[in-house]
């Protein structure tokens, strides 16, 4: 994870487009000035947070599903539960199905476990647009490498 | 079949916005009279979509009213909104 770039996921462990799910990993940095804030000697991953990465997550997916066409946004949280503390250094395994894909929105199941066990979960909606600027598809092209994207889920014709 | 599809739009908008039910009638549109914005109608067309196996073309609905080829009145007044459920579900089973 960077949290100072909002990048919360740091590698996809599968993608399975046919069965539209995702896996990824991401490591809770063992330092942060969040952690000072949150809590002072005390520090705890920010809910906030973990339902950003479930969100970043669910998007990746998302993104290989409408083939790098589309930009999905965050719309909704529901059921979303911290069922128990995620502190620094931690080793998070972050999974999102499809729960739905409708007319221009999309939602997801997600949750996030270390070790096996649940931490949290959410259910995400999306509404989705084409890419607004070139820029932000390059740019989610060259995070998309840099994660591990499966070659197959890359933009194709 | 209008009025049946009309019953379960009515009772999914109820539960889904928290709207007393006796208030949606046919003649109600959905976003001037009973005041569901865009992101709620998400969850409306999600509950639709499940309960007629249908997938509500937005997006076109959506552009064909920015164009102005048609108006919210032709989609979202309930009992128009029915009528679309009910040529999507016909031509489904086509």
């Amino acid at each position: 994870m960077d949290l100072a770039y909002f990048h919360l996921i740091d590698r996809i462990i599968d993608l399975d487009i046919d069965a539209k799910t995702i896996v990824v990993e991401a490591q809770v940095p063992q330092h942060s000035t969040i952690f000072e804030g949150h809590f002072p000697g005390y520090p705890l991953m920010p809910g906030v947070l973990l339902i950003e990465a479930m969100a970043q997550t669910s998007g990746w997916l998302l993104i290989a599903l409408m083939n790098f066409e589309r930009m999905p946004f965050l719309g909704a949280v529901k059921e979303a539960k911290m069922r128990v503390f995620v502190t620094p250094g931690e080793l998070l395994k972050i999974e999102a199905s499809v729960l739905h894909e409708g007319s221009g929105f999309a939602i997801t199941k997600a949750k996030v476990s270390v070790d096996g066990k649940p931490r949290c979960n959410a259910t995400i909606t999306f509404g989705h647009v084409p890419f607004p600027n070139a820029d932000l598809r390059g740019h989610m092209e060259t995070m998309a490498k840099r994660i591990g994207y499966p070659e197959q889920a890359m933009p194709h014709d | 079949m209008m009025s049946s599809t009309f019953d379960q739009v009515a009772t999914i908008i109820a539960e889904t916005c928290d709207i007393p039910r006796d208030t949606i009638t046919p003649e109600s549109h959905a976003i001037d009279d009973l005041g569901i914005d865009s992101l709620d109608f998400l969850d409306i067309a999600f509950a639709i979509d499940k309960a007629f196996g249908i997938k509500l073309p937005l997006e076109k609905w959506t552009q064909e009213v920015n164009d102005g080829k048609a108006t919210t009145e032709q989609y979202f007044v309930l009992k128009n909104l029915s009528a679309r459920i009910d040529e999507l579900v016909a031509a489904k089973g086509a």
